[in-house]
């Protein structure tokens, strides 16, 4: 998932269970049933971990632009330079 | 929000939390419920009232019990447990309860009910203080929410009298 992406999802998450959260207290309170409530709540989590859970598709619409590798080889990585040799630590 | 896990836990906690939210809702529109219950205590014998071996008063009545609870359940009740307890003073305790019945309620259409019968549990005193003795029927009641507060109110019944000596 790419970034967008990830925020997107994160929106949804929130939103989804948000809504669910509000239709099954309004429902419920106007049908006087407990039973109601978590029915609706119960099928708005699914939905929400149906939505957000998988990797889909239209998550990966902005990926990341990686650079050539042609361009990584123009900066070449600096080379580790030992300085002297290895001295041995000797106890006084 | 990068990986499956990442994601299922971040559902997971905010499901449960707005699930805390949810069932708050029930809970706090139960204080603007309208509730007038109301009963009725009538004691129609009393079969037995002596002094045990060990010293302690006992008493055994028959109750009439009528009582209209319809109006204590919402739909977010999930029981109603009532009690009658009979109330007196003796130079001991200043206030003695003795539970004589009790019942479980589980739905609105057993609220209303009207019911005869001898007490359930044993009305022993602490002592022998019982003849002659005025006491108070109260009845308790606790509504059980299916989430929330329990709230319990009680209906005080005075004037009630056991007789001046054993039978």
């Amino acid at each position: 998932m790419d970034w967008q992406g990830q925020k997107l999802v994160e929106q949804v998450m929130q939103i989804l269970l948000v809504i669910s959260g509000v239709a099954a207290v309004a429902v419920s309170y106007a049908t006087e049933s407990f039973r109601t409530m978590m029915l609706i709540y119960a099928g708005g989590v699914v939905l929400a971990t149906l939505i957000t859970l998988p990797n889909w598709p239209f998550y990966n619409n902005h990926p990341l632009k990686w650079l050539d590798p042609s361009e990584a080889e123009k900066h070449p990585k600096p080379q580790v330079v030992a300085v002297g040799s290895k001295k041995k630590f000797s106890k006084k | 929000m990068h990986s499956l896990d990442y994601r299922a836990n971040a559902l997971l906690i905010f499901s449960v939390t707005a699930l805390a939210f949810i069932c708050a809702i029930p809970s706090f529109s139960d204080k603007f419920s309208n509730q007038n219950p109301s009963a009725e205590i009538q004691i129609l014998n009393i079969n037995r009232f002596k002094k045990q071996s060990y010293g302690n008063d006992e008493v055994s009545l028959t109750l009439d019990i009528t009582a209209d609870l319809q109006s204590l359940f919402t739909w977010n009740t999930k029981q109603v447990f009532a009690f009658v307890a009979a109330e007196y003073e003796t130079p001991k305790n200043s206030l003695n309860q003795v539970s004589l019945w009790d019942v479980i309620i589980p739905d609105k259409e057993h609220a209303k009910f009207r019911i005869q019968t001898s007490n359930k549990y044993r009305f022993i005193d602490q002592g022998h203080n019982l003849r002659g003795k005025e006491f108070n029927l109260t009845l308790h009641w606790h509504v059980m929410p299916k989430t929330g507060k329990m709230f319990a109110d009680k209906i005080v019944m005075p004037g009630y009298s056991l007789p001046d000596a054993y039978k």
